[in-house]
Parts: structure tokens; C-alpha cells; sequence
């Protein structure tokens, strides 16, 4: 039996973010949002751990009722969620101050986020809680109390494992989320979901702008394959 | 002071020149830190740092996290840079956390303005660039690999400190190591690539742009789709912001449609070249020459006049 904890983050389906013409910022208002890739990684691994395992899956998740009955319906027995307008700092320090109340063997997360990819919550998360991390895990297990993970670093594959409780990083090549039933999805409203509203915690960076990058390309377009054969050559030296 | 470390030497002299500058700029010294005896400490004094700190550890996270918080605690420094590797992306936030402070990853930029730390750094799928300060110090930054260039400077001078440190015992366990092939695939470091998306029908075709990587002398790319859904390359092959960020001289983009996310990991090309059957793909507003058409007929057509 392993109880679970994985943390989500639902994000801008980024894709739809407009830029405004005149500012340059970012308009995502009515933009849709939607479970961040890696974060449904990790659930998708903690959901296999428990079909294997045994135990619970509670998904902590920044973010509203959507992105809960999604992860609910994927098989998560309960959700949390709460809402955080802060930055690495300040989502770590309410992710820890809420598992800290909780009882658990083992925390997943995605690598990083994909809007943000600052790959900091998990590692923060573990240290605030005082417990080991393993990042970048490309396949995991659950043996005799440890956790072994595949981790996939720059040059090399490292297997290391850490005694439980620990937390987990998981990346893109894990596994292949998967989808929810219609019967699956109806099941999910009869779940528990608790909304917590947590104090506004401290934030360690304060973001001072955000300006839409200006492409600043040629966009020439070739004739034929001649031409195209020409810029190739030039440019390849 | 201010501190530099990556366990990756050539990472760690490129920090070490940014480091300067900004140590100049705040009339302040610039310390690197070395977590192993490699025996190129020596090297760190001349590209850069004033002072090394030298331990003798492995570059394992729970140990750099142990080593680099207590010198932290030594020296007070105001600026913390830290090679934006794998291990350094782990350990930048949890010595982050020890200390309570914000942390901005992968910088691209970093700029002293009215004695503050102005950092910048891609969000939102990388379409967007945030200017962010510290509201505590240290202030704590990554910097990706071969962002900044190293700069030598053979007349400089300065001390190697030798540091016993007592750090606490890794509680993760390394069990084995597997090389990724000899053969593996560095694309960060290609200077040509020809990368290939969505537009290709089947596996097997993949030959085709191969063959044109392999006259180009350069190394073989692909989107998300390739790589995440499809999965016909490796994750090595991944071009994109979830995948690799690239900076070649050249880069082609056969059959790629150019999300925003791809668009994101090529914006350090210095050309790009566009192959695709769709006018209206985004990827014409984002390179530098394109050519519409069927992949199927360039590529070939290409390749073989490329051989005469």
C-alpha cells in the first residue's frame, strides 16, 4: 500500500495566448486552461503505482474544479485544490505547509511546468518537507519501502533509488496519460473535492514585466529548388 | 561576493565571465565554486573569479546542495549563479528554499541597473520574455549552457581556497550508470540541423531527411509530435522548448508546421529555412527563407543537387 500524493498545476492552453499590439503583453483572458503535459505524467504514474501497489491517490492541484474532475476522472481517489497567484517560493511553501498535515509515502511531480519551465517545485517542495527528491525519472518503481527511478540526465541514464517518504520528478517519456471514460468521467462528481484558500505566502521574484518576443526574420520565400539550394549553401558556412 | 558553480567546467567559465562583468559593475569579488579536485580550478582564476573555492565532494545534488548553502553561510554572498545543467536546475531551488529566497531559472539575460539584479527569462511557452528582480538576496539565478562566451584573461590573479566542508550523506543512492550510446546526440551543439515534423507520412521515411542531415554534415532534429506522440526519434532528437533548445548556424525545418513552443527552441538559429507543403504555416513567419511545396519532391531534389 503506497498513499500518493501528486501535485498538478493547471496552466493556459498556451497556444491560445494572444499578444496585445500595442503592449506586447500577453492577453489571456477567456484563454482555455488545461492540466500542465508533465503534471498528467505524474498522475498517470502515481494512478499505475496504486493499480499495482494499492493505496490512494490524492491530487493536490493549483487550479479550479475543471482540472480536479479531470485528474478525478483519470482515477485519483480525492482532489484538493487551491488557488495561488505567486511564484516558485511562494507555491512550494503552501504545497508544503498542506502536505504537511497530510499522511504520505510518496509525492509526484512533473519535471517542470510548460509554461513556466522552471523546474523548481518539485526539488523546493522536497526540501521544504525535508524528505529525498529524485528529478528527471524516466521509469520508476516501488520496492521494499525505496523508490527507484531511471533518471535522464544530460550525457547518461542514472538509476538511484531513495527510501520512502521521497519525492519524485517525472518527465515527458514516463508514460502515456490516459484517457478518461464517459462512465469514468460522470463517476468523477461523486468524489471528494476540497477547496482550501491558503494565506497569500511570500514571493521570493517579483515579475516586472512580460513582453511578447518580436520575430525579427527575413521571411524571404524561394521560387525553387535551385534558390533554395543556393541559400542552403551559403548559409551552411 | 558574488558565486558561480557548475560542475560542468566549460559551464562554469562561461558564468564566470558573466559573473566578472557583474562583480565589476558592483565593485564586488566573484568566487567559483568547485565541488570536485578536477585539477582545472586553477583555469576558474584565469576566466574570471578572484577567489575558488575548492571541496572535495562529488557533484551529487544532496552534497552540492550541503556545500553550496554552507559557504553561502560563510560568505554572504548577494549573487548566486548557477550553471542551468540538470543538477543545477535541482539544486539552484533547493538551496533556494534552505534560504527562503526566490530563484529565477534559465536566464538569458542579466543586467546590474541601479545596483539591482534585473534578470530575464522565457514564460508562457517561451512566446514571451519577464523581467524579474530579487525581493531578498541571495539572489539565486541559472544560466543555461552557452549562453554567455568564457573570456580568458591570463594576467589575472587570484587564491584557491582548499575547503573541508562536512556535508551530510546523500539520501539518494546511486545504483548504476548507463552511457546513452557513444553516438549520442548533443543537438545543442550541432551547428547545422535539419529537423523533421508532422508533414512526414510515414517512419521509414525518415531516411529522406537523414540523408539530407548527413550531406549538410548535420545533425537530425524533430518536433514534438515526432518525438512525444509519434515517437519515431528518440527524445535526443526533440527540438522545442519541452525538448532541446538549439542554437545552430543553420537550421531546417522540413514538414514542421512551427508552434509556438517549437519556434521557442530554434530562436537562437542564426538562419532558418522553412520546407513546407502549407502556405499559410506558421513556421513562413518565423524563418528566414522558405519554400512552399511537397517535402517529398524538395527533399529529394535538394539532396541530389547538393551531391552534384
Amino acid at each position: 500500500m503506497v498513499d500518493i500524493i501528486v501535485c498538478i498545476k493547471q496552466i493556459f492552453d498556451l497556444g491560445q495566448i494572444k499578444v496585445d499590439a500595442t503592449s506586447k503583453r500577453p492577453i489571456t483572458e477567456g484563454v482555455a486552461r488545461k492540466i500542465s503535459d508533465f503534471d498528467k505524467n505524474a498522475l498517470e504514474e502515481t494512478l499505475r503505482i496504486k493499480e499495482k501497489h494499492g493505496g490512494t491517490v490524492l491530487a493536490l492541484i493549483g487550479g479550479t474544479k475543471e482540472a480536479a474532475k479531470e485528474a478525478l476522472a483519470m482515477g485519483a481517489d480525492e482532489a484538493v485544490i487551491y488557488s495561488a497567484d505567486t511564484d516558485s517560493l511562494g507555491t512550494a511553501t503552501i504545497l508544503a505547509e498542506i502536505i504537511q498535515k497530510m499522511k504520505y509515502d510518496l509525492i509526484l511531480c512533473g519535471e517542470a511546468s510548460v509554461d513556466e519551465f522552471s523546474f523548481q517545485t518539485g526539488p523546493r517542495l522536497a526540501q521544504a518537507l525535508g524528505i529525498p527528491v529524485l528529478t528527471y525519472a524516466r521509469k520508476m518503481e516501488i520496492k521494499d519501502n525505496e523508490v527507484i527511478v531511471e533518471r535522464n540526465l544530460e550525457t547518461r541514464y542514472e538509476v538511484a533509488k531513495a527510501r520512502l517518504p521521497a519525492l519524485v520528478t517525472v518527465t515527458k517519456e514516463i508514460n502515456e496519460p490516459r484517457i478518461p471514460t464517459l462512465l469514468q468521467i460522470l463517476g468523477a462528481s461523486k468524489k471528494k473535492l476540497t477547496e482550501i484558500s491558503p494565506a497569500k505566502p511570500e514571493s521570493g521574484v517579483e515579475t516586472l514585466s512580460i513582453t511578447a518576443i518580436e520575430m525579427k526574420r527575413k521571411e524571404v520565400i524561394l521560387k525553387d529548388i535551385k534558390e533554395l539550394a543556393r541559400v542552403v549553401i551559403s548559409e551552411k558556412s | 561576493m558574488i558565486f558561480a558553480f557548475s560542475e560542468n567546467i566549460e559551464t562554469a567559465l562561461e558564468l564566470l565571465a558573466k559573473g566578472r562583468e557583474i562583480a565589476d559593475s558592483l565593485k564586488s569579488e566573484l568566487a567559483a565554486i568547485s565541488i570536485e579536485r578536477h585539477g582545472k580550478e586553477e583555469s576558474y582564476i584565469a576566466y574570471g573569479a578572484d577567489t575558488v573555492y575548492s571541496i572535495d565532494s562529488e557533484p551529487q545534488a544532496d552534497l552540492v546542495v550541503d556545500c553550496i548553502f554552507s559557504l553561502t553561510n560563510q560568505n554572504k554572498p548577494e549573487i548566486l549563479l548557477i550553471g542551468g545543467t540538470k543538477l543545477g536546475r535541482e539544486v539552484a531551488p533547493r538551496i533556494a528554499q534552505r534560504f527562503g529566497v526566490g530563484c529565477a531559472t534559465d536566464c538569458i539575460d542579466l543586467s546590474i541597473e541601479q545596483e539591482q539584479l534585473i534578470v530575464k527569462r522565457f514564460v508562457l511557452g517561451g512566446r514571451f520574455i519577464a523581467t524579474q528582480r530579487f525581493l531578498h538576496k541571495p539572489r539565486i539565478v541559472t544560466i543555461p549552457p552557452r549562453r554567455f562566451e568564457k573570456k580568458l584573461d591570463t594576467n589575472r590573479n587570484g587564491e584557491i581556497i582548499e575547503n573541508t566542508l562536512k556535508v551530510a550523506k546523500s539520501r539518494v543512492l546511486v545504483l548504476e550508470i548507463k552511457d546513452k550510446t557513444s553516438q549520442a546526440l548533443k543537438i545543442e551543439e550541432a551547428d547545422i540541423i535539419v529537423s523533421v515534423g508532422r508533414g512526414l507520412k510515414k517512419k521509414e521515411d525518415l531516411n529522406l531527411v537523414e540523408s539530407l542531415a548527413k550531406i549538410l554534415g548535420g545533425a537530425l532534429g524533430c518536433s514534438r509530435s515526432v518525438a512525444a506522440d509519434l515517437k519515431w526519434l528518440p527524445e535526443e532528437h526533440w527540438v522545442g522548448l519541452s525538448g532541446h533548445k538549439v542554437k545552430p548556424k543553420l537550421y531546417i525545418a522540413v514538414g514542421i508546421s512551427g508552434q509556438a513552443q517549437h519556434i521557442a527552441g530554434i530562436r537562437d538559429a542564426k538562419t532558418i529555412i522553412a520546407i513546407n507543403n502549407d502556405p499559410n504555416a506558421p513556421i513562413f513567419k518565423a524563418c528566414d527563407y522558405g519554400i512552399v511545396g511537397d517535402l517529398y519532391e524538395i527533399v529529394p531534389e535538394l539532396v541530389a543537387t547538393l551531391k552534384a
